[in-house]
């Protein structure tokens, strides 16, 4: 792998650019692998990375149905927090966050974590004892995270409207001052190399179409548009396609796929210095290096694989921004799209083993999770190799479902991202 | 936005005057207290979430208020039909995938 440095890019200017390598191979199927990654995304090619990095196996495949980061990796806002409410999603969201602290590092790859401050709104009473509560129990778990005044928060985010004869008023708010954005991208890509460095066969253009078993029901390997591969150990990283592909081993789960959308507008000068994210109104926004502000709006009302919202939906996200920022009004908006998010129940992921012999499952991020990236590869990974769920992701089993001991953040926090 | 028609008021409204009602032909175990583990919890988190025909309930809650059933592709989004709760599926509608 060629690595990057300062004497590296000096090196390559000096010949135009014309010395750099490819990030990583284009690999083909081979006939059997020890584990084989069903989704390139960045949890997909993160566990990749995690089994190759840290647990030593080797004979890796990460296959992806289209370009790898072209799922909801490479269609989210890309906020990254750990401002949960629950211990159980604290330790796994802070798991991530620390990973991330280090990760262009780690990758050697610069991902452009950028620690902005992530800043939650409260437009009235209710929402302000919410997160408030988030505010404490986080400080608890020693988590970061602060309580402002409308006054504090337009300081720190001067385009906010504060005053208090409008829609939606600013009562206050949470600065976590560590959250942030990353490139989404960069993500995956780094991920994708630094595996593809250890070996690990990053096969595009393969979409998973069965999985077989054996006489016992354990997993046998998988069929492909790039015909057979055997193996027995399957990680499924599918996100919104988790339902279809669980399927083909006979798998039901507690999850539906809703499209989700977000929409960036013409690039600006730099105008917000920070995350803003308002879920009582359901509006977000942020501003890429480009300069463009970068917006999510919710899920539509029902569940389809379309991978586009509705335009109601996108309205109605926009109408709530231009009274939070009345200088965004005569922005003219570039571009939106939509991913397919893996909803369930309780709005917390589903990781470890599945009822399948062989079959491990990682998915249910549903619309917020590109900032556990890091983490969700590294807990999976271990989770993979050892046969047994790693302690902090042991309270996201399937089985919550059967014994009732949900992590229900949906009703915690009322947010999406 | 989609077009839902309604076959209580028998005429074609927005979306918005509906609500939807997530994964329709659900039986609800006479009585749960009988039922496996297992059974119930299918009964009540699992869903098909199939990436085809969907059977669906929406309720008229800007209209007559009532809640009927829908079958609808969740590729394209279409609305293949809309019947009466009490009344039973369109003949060739497969019920809503594996
Ligand atoms: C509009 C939007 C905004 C969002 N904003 C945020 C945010 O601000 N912060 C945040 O934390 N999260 C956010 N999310 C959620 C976040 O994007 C996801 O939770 C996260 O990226 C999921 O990563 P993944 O690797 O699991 O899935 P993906 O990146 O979707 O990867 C899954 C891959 O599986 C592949 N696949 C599917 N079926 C098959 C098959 N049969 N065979 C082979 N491959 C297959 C797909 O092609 C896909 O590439 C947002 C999502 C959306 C859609
Ligand atoms: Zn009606």
């Amino acid at each position: 792998m060629q690595r990057f440095s300062f004497l590296q890019l000096l090196r390559q200017s000096f010949r135009n650019h014309e010395g750099w390598e490819p990030q990583w191979r284009a690999a083909s199927p081979k006939a059997a692998y020890d584990v084989v990654i069903v989704g390139g995304g960045g949890h997909g090619l993160a566990t990749a990375y995690y089994l190759a990095s840290e647990h030593g196996l080797r004979n890796i495949a990460v296959v992806e149905k289209g370009w790898i980061g072209g799922g909801n990796t490479g269609r989210n806002t890309t906020i990254v927090r750990s401002n949960y409410l629950f211990e159980e999603s604290e330790a796994l969201f802070e798991h991530s966050m620390k990973l991330w602290e280090g990760l262009s590092q780690a990758l050697n790859y610069n991902v452009m974590y950028s620690p902005r401050g992530v800043l939650v709104l409260a437009h009235n009473t209710t929402d302000a004892q919410v997160i408030r509560r988030h505010v404490h129990a986080n400080r608890l778990a020693g988590i970061d995270n602060e309580w402002m005044t409308p006054e504090q928060a337009k300081d720190f985010c001067p385009i906010l409207d504060i005053s208090r004869n409008v829609r939606y008023p600013i009562v206050g708010a949470s600065l976590q001052r560590r959250g942030g954005t990353a490139r989404h991208d960069a993500v995956a890509w780094g991920y994708a190399r630094a595996a593809s460095a250890l070996g690990v066969d990053i096969i595009e253009n393969c979409e998973v179409t069965a999985i077989r078993r054996d006489a016992g029901g354990g997993v046998q390997g998988l069929e492909t548009t790039r015909g057979e591969i055997a193996t027995r150990k399957i990680g499924l990283v599918t996100a919104g396609h988790t339902s279809v592909v669980a399927a083909m081993a006979g798998l039901r789960l507690p999850m539906e796929s809703y499209p989700l959308q977000a929409l960036v507008s013409e690039p600006v000068k730099p105008v917000m210095p920070c995350v803003v994210m308002s879920n009582s109104i359901h509006a977000y926004m942020s501003q890429s290096d480009k300069g463009e502000l970068v917006i999510g709006a919710g899920t539509d009302a029902y569940t389809s694989y379309s991978q586009r919202g509705a335009l109601h939906v996108a309205q109605h996200t926009l109408d709530a921004l231009c009274e939070l920022f009345p200088i965004v009004r005569r922005l003219r908006m570039l571009r939106s799209w939509g991913g397919i998010v893996d909803v369930t129940p309780d709005r917390s992921p589903i990781i470890g083993k599945s009822p399948v012999e062989g079959l491990f499952l990682n998915c249910g991020w549903g619309t917020g999770g590109f900032k556990a990236t890091p983490g969700s590869g590294h807990l999976f990974a271990h989770t993979l190799a050892k046969n047994e769920a790693h302690p902090i992701v042991a309270p996201f089993g399937l089985d919550r479902f059967r014994t009732g001991a949900l992590v229900d953040e949906s009703t915690a926090a009322a947010v999406a991202h | 936005m989609l077009l839902i028609r309604c076959p209580y008021c028998e005429t074609e409204r927005p979306e918005l005057e509906f609500r939807y009602g997530g994964e329709a032909l659900l039986e609800r175990p006479k009585d749960p207290a009988l039922v496996s583990d297992d059974a119930w919890t299918a009964y009540l988190w699992t869903c098909k979430n199939p990436k085809g025909p969907h059977a669906e309930r929406w309720r008229h809650v800007h209209g007559c208020g009532r809640f009927f059933n829908a079958a609808r592709n969740t590729v394209s989004d279409l609305i293949v039909s809309t019947w009466r709760v009490d009344d039973s599926p369109p003949a060739n509608f497969d019920g809503g995938g594996a």
